[in-house]
């Protein structure tokens, strides 16, 4: 039996660590164009990763993903916009007839600052909706559709401050980001190979994080919150603390998409972007941590490769996505996996107790 | 003054549509914990029912009597919603009434079929309805002049709620429907077939959309994404108002509707926006589960 247990942990950790090192070694197969769009899609892996912590693990769905994604994203973007014109007005500052850097720009002159602020953005403003939602017992749909409600919020405000955001066509033209071109497949590549680490990293972290005992009490909480309550956890603190962090790991995504995509707008991180990244997560399995990289994947592949040649082919397909994987597909594919080696280790089972019965 | 009239009797405006959408809402979601996604798109399928109406009355029926397009078409719309989300309700939300948070995904998805088809059958951009000549112009009060289709959506909204006042209050079958919210085992224990409640008010709410939409033709062009614009605040009216309860409902819509155009009138429609949504945060600091609370002793 304890042999059995170290053989299914021994060969997880292989098939991972096989995963990671083919997806680091993909710059040497895979044209310029694929690995622009996989690196993509691993920033987004690695939102989904966050995101599962917050519904898979915990159980609290935020429909508002998009927007902790974006700001991260515009931080980032920000930085590059004034590398763009070389500490000058971006563009369409000037068109709206503004003479001088709004404060507000100012910060992101420095890189560092830009990255800092582009995960702790994020990070403060969950924890300021979390606390107050989470610490009045608002949990379940309510929560989830004050988060969907923030998503409004933030685009109309993107949408609507022109002179600060770049309006609904939100910010690209990058030039160079620590002074290397952006635009260069080298850099392309080494933007590439640091998503992927910082996805191994996050991966690697939230594994620690859902495997040790604070893992069982975000699982606790989802199953039974009251139950946690009485034993004496705060489960309020546990969700703020993991809505926190989920929304900066989408920060962090966000700042990686950016760079390799080039432009950020406000439809990027709206409502239905927003409610697209649960469906990665709801696709690829909830409640364990290689399904939404799976889930955010294959959606994100599907899309690319549908909607450029059928968009309206497309919006069925997602939404009949949405309904089947609800109803037919609850764990989504590593659920799948699951029950595929539940029944065969069940024929084993089996066929050890034929032998057992053929023996006496 | 004329202003100030003016802005609150706009917030009033915008509270009675909330109303009627967000009746529809609080019903479905307080009888069963189910946030129906696709109520967005219900009331688009009730704008588009009018606008197909008019069509048919502009094309087969003498112009005299192309007022009654609009007359003709608050029932069809009514009906048409009702039976969609009786569809709905059998077909998809029944077996997920255990897990509310899966049911809002699948019923997004729902609505994204739904808003897809609308856009195959009549396309992206807006169509217009004409407002029929009796709804045309407004009333005058000296200098102040309230159109009468805000006015007609206002009084629209007012008998929905009293329909549903009836209904719920002085019926056997609205009597059901309470015993079912209040304590859903105890109802069947004593006979209610809440198979048969659940799916009624589902159709209920539904049909509601449908007026809704069918309201919305009056105050500008219709599209695909018609339901969209308003759901979310739809939505935070029954978060604000409480579930289960009309009058929390009515306080919500018309709270929200009058904060939202007053702020938007002192700032901009952007800040509007933002100042609405912590006033509601903050509201709920104050009442986490809404303004009128249903008390019970369970717990999840």
């Amino acid at each position: 039996m304890q042999n059995t247990i170290y053989q299914k942990i021994w060969s997880q950790r292989v098939i991972l660590n096989l995963i990671f090192l083919l997806l680091l070694a993909a710059p040497l197969f895979l044209s310029d164009f694929r690995l622009n769009l996989l690196g993509k899609f691993l920033a987004f892996a690695i939102l989904a990763i966050g995101l599962d912590l917050l519904w898979g693990y915990t159980g609290v769905l935020s429909l508002g993903h998009g927007i902790f994604f974006g700001l991260g994203a515009y931080c980032m973007a920000m930085y590059l916009k004034l590398e763009a014109t070389g500490g000058g007005l971006p563009d369409f500052m000037a068109w709206s007839g503004m003479s001088e850097l709004p404060l507000i720009w100012i910060p992101f002159q420095y890189p560092i600052v830009a990255i800092i602020l582009g995960i702790l953005l994020p990070a403060i403003i969950a924890f300021m909706l979390g606390y107050l939602t989470f610490r009045n017992r608002i949990s379940g749909v309510y929560f989830t559709i004050l988060s969907q409600a923030l998503v409004l919020v933030v685009v109309t405000l993107f949408v609507g401050s022109q002179n600060l955001t770049g309006g609904s066509s939100g910010l690209t033209n990058f030039n160079t980001f620590f002074g290397f071109s952006v635009n260069s497949a080298t850099t392309q590549t080494a933007f590439y190979i640091i998503t992927v680490i910082v996805l191994g990293l996050v991966f690697f972290l939230s594994r620690k994080l859902v495997k040790g005992r604070f893992g069982k009490i975000l699982v606790g909480i989802r199953d039974g919150e009251n139950r946690m309550r009485f034993l004496g956890y705060s489960p309020s603190a546990y969700k703020t603390f993991i809505y926190t962090l989920s929304a900066a790991i989408a920060g962090l995504a966000g700042m990686l998409f950016v760079l390799q995509v080039g432009i950020i707008s406000p439809t990027m991180i709206g409502i239905i972007p927003s409610i697209e990244m649960v469906l990665w997560v709801a696709l690829g399995g909830r409640g364990t941590l290689i399904g939404p990289v799976i889930g955010a994947v294959l959606v994100n592949a599907a899309k690319t490769g549908f909607s450029e040649s059928y968009p309206d082919i497309w919006t069925y397909f997602l939404g009949l996505l949405f309904v089947l994987v609800v109803v037919f597909l609850p764990k989504g594919i590593t659920g799948l996996f699951e029950k595929w080696n539940d029944r065969r280790k069940k024929q084993d089972v089996s066929s050890s107790v034929e032998v057992e019965k053929s023996y006496s | 003054m004329n202003e100030i009239i003016l802005t609150l009797f706009n917030g009033v405006s915008l509270g009675s549509i909330l109303l009627l959408i967000a009746l529809g809402l609080a019903i479905t979601f307080g009888l069963m914990n189910v946030i129906n996604m696709a109520h967005g798109e219900l009331i688009m399928i009730g704008a588009y029912i009018t606008y197909v109406i008019q069509n048919i009355f502009i094309n087969y029926a003498p112009p005299e009597y192309f007022d009654l397009y609009f007359i003709i078409s608050i029932p069809v719309a009514l009906i048409v919603a009702a039976s969609i989300g009786m569809l709905l309700e059998v077909s998809l939300i029944r077996h997920l009434y255990k897990r509310p948070l899966d049911s809002l995904l699948a019923t997004w998805g729902v609505g994204l079929i739904l808003q897809q088809t609308a856009r195959s059958i009549f396309g992206a951009p807006n169509v217009g309805v004409t407002s029929p000549s009796f709804l045309s112009g407004g009333l005058e009060l000296g200098s102040l002049i309230l159109p009468y289709s805000r006015l007609f959506i206002l009084g629209l909204s007012i008998i929905c709620l009293i329909s549903i006042y009836i209904y719920f209050f002085r019926t056997a079958s609205g009597r059901r429907v309470r015993a079912v919210m209040q304590n859903r085992q105890m109802a069947e224990c004593l006979g209610v077939s809440t198979r048969k409640v659940d799916m009624l008010t589902f159709a209920i709410g539904s049909g509601f959309a449908g007026v809704a939409g069918c309201a919305l033709t009056l105050l500008g062009a219709i599209g695909p994404t018609i339901g969209t614009s308003y759901i979310i605040d739809a939505f935070m009216v029954v978060v604000v108002g409480g579930v289960g309860a009309l009058f929390g409902a009515v306080s919500g819509a018309f709270g929200i509707g009058i904060l939202n155009t007053v702020f938007e009138y002192v700032t901009n429609a952007t800040l509007g926006k933002v100042l609405i949504f912590i006033v509601i945060i903050a509201f709920l600091q104050w009442r986490p589960s809404g303004l009128v609370m249903s008390r019970s002793r369970s717990l999840d």
